[in-house]
């Protein structure tokens, strides 16, 4: 089938049909990086420019490895300690890393909006490598991968996102797209942790009770407490946050033999999830999530730059 | 130096005028009003305005001209030259300028700049507190002696009650209007949009109408107990209309505006271009307030309509939505989106809109009233609504070009603008 995007910002621009072949590439580049040597020419003379004005380590390793591993060629530019930091408009950032000739940018970016600036001012792909409160689809994709992974199917699951869903650019993209491929999505937070419309997002369920709504969970989803990004101290302490919010052994027998725990790191142990959880043998998907996010973001860059067959299907 | 201006349709409630009639301005006054007047002295100056509309001239009370300090966005060259191109005879400038406009000297800098190069009259509002910090009262009465109308911190509301309540205690000594911003801090932190639907969207910081709503409430009760005569500042919330509604049945001195994008735009116009020309302060609410808007401008619980002329360079507003500042400049499209959205489909009359934009702005302001009768100061606008136009960047005689109503196609235009008789636009174009 045909892949008509130019960027992946917004996936609720994009089909069920179209999500499914980004899994399913994904799913052959599985293939590529279980080889020895775990690398195709597909984007070979690409050049792509891995734009993050935030800090992250886990986005841009993922992204970098991606792009290694498919041949082309990038640049990483950071915002802090250059142009940005002296003052240079985003505009003219753009327009400048423009003149080189480039094919991709994947940004990162505190503010919301950012992304479509980009892609509007540019001309050039770009990809949201998460952008302010609002979205962050790559990994929206990496945490339906996993949970496919999982269950074969991602339609019909039951879905509960806990946590900070108030300041979470996951949500913003990994709600969205659990509906579109047809999951159920219940959010448990307190109010100060919420938005104002959660069904906006398209949540079906919000509650404030995790043990109710525990037993239901097919797929267990912790969100980091972004201690960073919180104002005006939506909770007590921490102490409090871990007792009402906080997935620990002691919340196990609630659990569906089968529900799987994701988190998008990095973790915060002791406060959203204990040892016992985050390490769990079969539960605890975490570094499936992680790796499945070098799959999925090699996918994207294929599917979105139009890159060769060459050296996938092997 | 006579003018004679002829064949106009002139409206004017105040003096039940709505006929094609003559209009003969003597030394900036009005000295004859009439059918078939013929000019008195051979110098005359006579204009023919057949198929046009007449009304005394339009004025803005809520307006940044961003002089002194600020030049860069705006002038009060140009700022009053956007008023002239936009149909208006005076503005009232707001204080937050740099330094803030909280003492004599400044109101005596406007007032003196506006003199050489205005295009319009300047009334000049001055912060109720020193630099607008909302801590100490300003010299209110110094400022009144040299000509300040009002008084405001706009751009941010008193966050103290105790200190809003002084300052209304002290103003009504001066019997001037407090014209409040109003806006509760630690509710609305670093709002950006309307707390709701687009907020959620955009995963922007939610600014929620009940930030608006308590002030609002306060100032009202404030009011009531200091006497001192409140203008409720660019509304925008369907509550807040219910409040002011509520205070002026009781017979307080309240009175209140709306801006045309609070009434014309909501937030759902914000889409996913994260368009910064969209970022006002109060920011654009729901379909439902500006229709609650809408509906208090028709039946007289809103005053006046303000534009909150908000001028901004490009590259400012060109850049992330939560860093860009926030306001839109209105004064060059006010009088053709109230004639297209309220006067041409019928919710309002022509004579509500003179009083909504002529009338009661000056009386709030306690300002000299302008009517179309002999005695009367000739400050006159002229409108052609037979022109149908599109808002582009071109558009604009203000130095910025940050308007949300960019590519709205609008009918009606103001045409010619009299100020103490002397032309200020003609036939369109300011002039020198």
């Amino acid at each position: 089938m045909g892949f008509n995007h130019k960027h992946l910002i917004d996936l609720r621009e994009y089909t069920a049909d179209e999500i499914s072949l980004i899994l399913d590439t994904a799913e052959r580049f599985r293939a590529v990086n279980e080889r020895r040597i775990k690398k195709v020419p597909t984007l070979k003379g690409y050049t792509v420019v891995n734009m993050f004005n935030e800090p992250s380590t886990r986005t841009r390793s993922s992204f970098e490895i991606a792009e290694k591993r498919l041949s082309c060629d990038s640049l990483n530019f950071s915002g802090s300690g250059s142009s940005v930091e002296k003052g240079e408009s985003l505009h003219d950032t753009v327009h400048t890393l423009c003149s080189y000739k480039i094919d991709a940018i994947v940004v990162r970016d505190r503010h919301a909006g950012v992304p479509q600036k980009i892609a509007d001012i540019s001309g050039v792909t770009v990809i949201d490598a998460g952008d302010g409160k609002h979205l962050h689809p790559t990994q929206a994709l990496l945490d339906l991968y996993t949970i496919r992974q999982k269950y074969g199917h991602i339609d019909g699951l039951q879905v509960g996102i806990v946590g900070d869903i108030s300041h979470s650019r996951v949500c913003g993209s990994l709600i969205p797209a659990l509906k579109i491929m047809g999951a159920e999505v219940t959010v448990i937070a307190p109010q100060t942790l919420l938005p104002a419309r959660p069904e906006v997002l398209g949540v079906d369920h919000v509650s404030s009770k995790f043990d109710e709504v525990l037993p239901q969970l097919d797929v267990v989803y912790m969100l980091r407490i972004q201690q960073e990004r919180l104002e005006g101290a939506p909770f007590p302490t921490l102490r409090e946050y871990n007792m009402l919010y906080g997935l620990s052994k002691d919340r196990e027998h609630l659990m569906k033999p089968e529900a799987i725990i994701c988190h998008p790191g990095p973790i915060n142990r002791g406060i959203e999830l204990d040892d016992y959880m985050a390490d769990h043998p079969t539960r605890s998907k975490i570094l499936d999530q992680v790796y499945a996010g070098v799959l999925v973001r090699m996918a994207a860059l294929y599917l979105l730059l139009g890159g060769a067959e060459d050296g996938i299907t092997a | 130096m006579e003018l004679l201006l002829k064949g106009a349709h002139v409206i004017d409630p105040q003096v039940a005028l709505d006929d094609i009639t003559d209009i003969r301005v003597v030394d900036g006054k009005i000295a004859e009003v009439g059918k078939n007047l013929e000019p008195v002295s051979s110098s005359a100056k006579v204009r023919d305005l057949t198929g046009k509309i007449l009304t005394p001239g339009l004025v803005d009370l809520h307006v940044h001209l961003r002089d002194p300090g600020l030049e860069q966005k705006e002038s009060i060259a140009t700022g009053t030259a956007a008023a002239a191109h936009g149909g208006f005879t005076a503005v009232c400038c707001m204080p937050n300028t740099k330094p803030i406009t909280d003492n004599a000297l400044a109101v005596e800098y406007i007032q003196s700049v506006a003199q050489q190069v205005g295009k319009c009259r300047v009334h000049v509002s001055g912060a109720c507190t020193q630099g607008e910090k909302g801590e100490a009262l300003s010299e209110m009465g110094d400022m009144v002696a040299h000509g300040a109308v009002a008084f405001t911190d706009d751009g941010r509301g008193v966050q103290d009650s105790g200190m809003m309540r002084r300052v209304m205690d002290y103003a009504v000594q001066f019997d001037k209007v407090v014209m409040s911003h109003c806006q509760d801090e630690g509710l609305v932190g670093k709002g950006q949009v309307n707390e709701g639907v687009v907020s959620t969207r955009l995963g922007l910081a939610p600014w929620p109408a009940e930030g608006e709503e308590l002030q609002i409430a306060r100032d009202i009760a404030l009011s009531r107990l200091t006497g001192c005569a409140l203008q409720i500042q660019h509304m925008s919330t369907r509550r807040g209309i219910e409040m002011v509604r509520a205070a002026k049945a009781e017979g307080l001195k309240v009175t209140c505006e709306a801006t045309p994008h609070h009434m014309f735009l909501t937030e759902d116009d914000i889409q996913d271009d994260y368009n910064t020309n969209l970022k006002v302060n109060p920011p654009l609410r729901t379909k439902e307030d500006a229709q609650a808007l809408i509906e208090a401008v028709a039946d007289g619980t809103v005053d006046v309509i303000v534009t909150d002329h908000a001028p901004h360079i490009k590259f400012e507003k060109d850049r992330e939505f939560e860093i860009a500042p926030f306001g839109m400049i209105g004064l060059e499209t006010s009088f053709a989106l109230v004639y297209t959205h309220l006067v041409k489909p019928g919710i309002i009359s022509w004579q509500r809109l003179v009083e909504l934009m002529a009338i009661n702005p000056r009386a709030v302001l306690r300002v000299e009233e302008v009517a179309i009768r002999p005695g009367s100061t000739a400050d006159l606008s002229v409108f052609d609504t037979s022109i149908e136009w599109t808002v582009t960047e071109e558009s604009f005689v203000s130095k910025a070009k940050n308007s949300g109503f960019l590519g709205h196609t609008l009918t009606g235009k103001p045409t010619d603008v009299f100020v103490g008789g002397r032309a200020t636009m003609e036939e369109g174009v300011v002039c020198e």
